[in-house]
């Protein structure tokens, strides 16, 4: 793939030229930080960066907080406490590093809804999509085993509960549910192995975040309009981006400088706000917490996983077609891994000749309530298994599907589509009123390809 | 000063927001300014000195600190107790020495005991493990704007003993009524036709701890059960977070940084666009 047309390094010395033709590193640095950008991305588009930093950050903190973390069920609580008290700046690393998570999933919840709605998953872009799905899941992953880690109350308890979901697949369930724990419950062979994989996935993470960058440096950046980026030649190119360094490596910086100071303020004034005070409580078998419930970040999936109770005809179907294979346990898995199967579906289930949602008036809306529908099921999430609760979480599990099965493939065919700029030149300088606004801004409409 | 709020249990209590609104019952919390509250709030040095006499002389009868080292009694930001008093102070410990087994006399690197009486828990994480860290209604707004947090419910329980209510004249046999204890036992006498409870807090196994003039301070401050317990709460507070005014001066310190890093790469953004944005830098 040729990519958007820009120059190259050019190696000059002699030395340079040593270097490229055994290892064109320098050339590949050069290209990576050189990127023709499309110049009209707006402030949705820093969290990658953002992302970067928490993965680094987490990287960093995590080796660090190892150095000193024991991962023995008598020592793993005492030897968190010790890094909190007896590490030099060990409370530090460590409310970083449990904030970090939470900065994360922060970050990567609006670089997901910015792709849904600017559509940044159609074609061409599918597989950077399907890789960032695949990061999302493994940083969910990533975030259970670690929360496992300090050996408290909701570690215990929580690990507990998300491993018995393995065990409501039928028939080999109980077996894949031993085979994660490594015995028959929660125990120092389920700890030592969530720690070797919370030391393990972060790295497959910065494996697949290096794809997830490949891939889009090949199709090029989306941007707010949706209109690709002209590829007929160096000069039309140039109209239509800037180089990312280092017009987007400033502005991603002064972004990441703003969040970051939340971020500290967070840390530094209240670094337990999200997390659970019972996990101050060391893990223990015999005392079951009143009610468990996951880090915030999960809650919207928990909320599916919950909602799908006995009761609902949909799960007695299910029930009744399978002759009992499943039941409603399992549906609720099933539910839970399908709410983000057909988010990464979301690249064939959509039907729509136009990108951006900036142009789909019928879209908006729809996507406005799929927004409000995830954080609804985050505070459901939050609730205890009773009504009115029950009945929220079955309504806003039952839009998360419709949106992605129903509303998407269907809007395609009946909405029409407002007209899109011609070029992001155009969209730019309807903007900024450059050139007196180009061809007269976003007058003309294009189909999309 | 002090003032009375009741909070459903959730603010004190719950796993999660307001999760534990299905438990029906809610306890009282008092919420007591303390001197560490706050953004800029700091430990009252002589206040932890008092709060640990009070742990010294009653609560570890029967509690423990297991992870608190008995050396950090002289941190700055502590009690800050001088070297002697705290090499005496742990001097009065006998220890089962790790390396040889044998028993010896406390040293200043050893931590606080362990719970002496099965079923009492463990103090040093205590004020953590029960903050009211979610607030009314799952918001936080307590702890942003009350500064509620574990010290308050410490202290809650210590000065909210109270007569069996009218329900359960007789109580449950060997635990004693606290209107701020929320995970207790109630008598079926005391519940609606739901089993929600229908008087705030609970039956706890602690008997009352504190009485007036219980201890006598040293700095003469008048012991009564209010101040010991608003003492030995701050202290507990410390214990669970010997950091905290690290932490706080950390944030503070990055949070000013990272403001004018983000002013003068506004500055830079805005200079470097210019060009593309036809506006003269």
């Amino acid at each position: 793939m040729a990519g958007i047309p820009h120059d190259h390094y050019e190696p000059k010395t002699g030395g340079e030229k040593w270097l490229h033709k055994r290892l064109p590193i320098v050339g590949l640095m050069y290209d990576t930080l050189m990127l023709p950008t499309p110049k009209n991305l707006n402030w949705m588009w820093i969290w990658g960066i953002v992302l970067t930093f928490c993965l680094a950050l987490q990287i960093i903190t995590g080796i660090v907080l190892v150095m000193h973390y024991t991962p023995h069920v008598d020592y793993a609580f005492a030897s968190v406490e010790h890094i909190m008290r007896n590490v030099n700046g060990g409370y530090m690393i460590r409310y970083l590093h449990q904030n970090g998570a939470s900065l994360f999933f922060v970050a990567v919840y609006l670089h997901i809804f910015r792709g849904l709605y600017y559509g940044s998953y159609k074609a061409p872009r599918e597989v950077t999509w399907i890789i960032g799905m695949l990061i999302y899941l493994l940083m969910m992953g990533t975030a259970f085993m670690g929360y496992v880690l300090p050996w408290g109350q909701m570690s215990f308890w929580g690990a507990t509960v998300i491993t018995g979901l393995f065990g409501a697949i039928p028939g080999v369930g109980t077996a894949i549910q031993t085979w994660l724990l490594g015995g028959p419950a929660v125990d120092n062979a389920t700890l030592n192995r969530f720690f070797s994989l919370h030391y393990l996935l972060p790295f497959v993470i910065a494996g697949l975040v290096a794809v997830h960058i490949w891939a889009f440096h090949t199709t090029g950046n989306n941007n707010p309009t949706g209109v690709e980026v002209r590829r007929t030649s160096k000069e039309e190119a140039a109209k239509d981006t800037v180089p990312f360094w280092p017009y987007y490596v400033i502005k991603d910086l002064f972004a990441l400088a703003i969040i970051l100071a939340v971020f500290f303020a967070v840390v530094g004034f209240m670094p337990n706000y999200l997390g659970h005070p019972d996990n101050y409580i060391e893990a223990n078998a015999l005392a079951t917490p009143a009610h468990i419930v996951p880090e915030w970040y999960f809650l919207p999936f928990y909320a599916i996983l919950r909602a799908f109770t006995a009761d609902v005809w949909v799960v007695i179907a299910a029930e009744w077609i399978t002759f009992g294979i499943v039941d409603a346990k399992f549906f609720g898995v099933i539910a839970m891994f399908g709410a983000i199967a057909v988010m990464a579906l979301a690249p064939w289930l959509d039907t729509s000749s136009v990108r951006s949602g900036r142009y789909r008036p019928m879209f908006k809306w729809w996507f406005a309530l799929l927004a409000v529908d995830f954080m609804v099921l985050m505070w459901v999430g939050a609730m205890p298994a009773e009504e009115p609760y029950a009945t929220i979480s079955l309504i806003a599990s039952a839009y998360w599907f419709a949106y992605f099965l129903v509303i998407l493939p269907l809007m395609g065919v009946i909405e029409k589509p407002l007209p899109q700029p011609a070029t992001i030149e155009d969209d730019f300088n309807a903007h900024y009123g450059k050139h007196g606004g180009g061809s007269g801004g976003n007058a003309i409409a294009q189909p999309a390809e | 000063m002090i003032r009375k709020i009741a909070l459903s249990t959730a603010a004190v209590l719950a796993l999660s927001s307001g999760a534990a609104l299905a438990a029906g019952g809610h306890s009282e919390i008092t919420d007591v300014n303390f001197a560490h509250e706050g953004p800029f709030g700091r430990f009252d040095q002589f206040q932890l000195q008092r709060g640990l006499q009070v742990y010294t002389e009653v609560c570890s009868a029967c509690h423990g600190l297991r992870y608190v080292p008995i050396r950090t009694l002289a941190d700055e930001g502590g009690p800050q107790l001088p070297e002697d008093q705290v090499r005496a102070y742990a001097a009065q410990f006998t220890v089962t020495d790790a390396e040889t087994g044998e028993d010896r006399e406390g040293v200043p690197t050893d931590h606080f005991p362990m719970s002496g009486l099965e079923g009492a828990p463990d103090l040093s994480l205590m004020t953590k493990a029960r903050a009211g860290f979610h607030g009314p209604y799952g918001t936080g707004m307590s702890q942003l704007f009350n500064g509620m947090g574990g010290a308050e419910y410490m202290y809650s329980i210590l000065t909210h003993y109270e007569e069996n209510p009218e329900c359960a004249p007789d109580g449950i046999d060997g635990f004693y009524y606290n209107t701020a204890f929320p995970n207790g036992g109630v008598p079926d006498s005391c519940k609606d036709d739901h089993g929600v409870s229908t008087v705030p807090g609970s039956w706890i196994a602690m008997p009352e701890p504190l009485a007036d003039d219980l201890v006598t301070y040293a700095d003469g401050t008048a012991a009564t059960t209010s101040q010991m317990a608003e003492d030995v709460s701050s202290f507990l507070m410390w214990a669970a977070e010997p950091k905290l005014m690290d932490r706080r001066e950390a944030g503070f310190k990055a949070v000013i940084f990272l403001t004018i890093l983000a002013s003068l790469l506004y500055l830079t953004n805005k200079r470097i666009w210019a060009g593309v944005k036809g506006k003269s830098a």
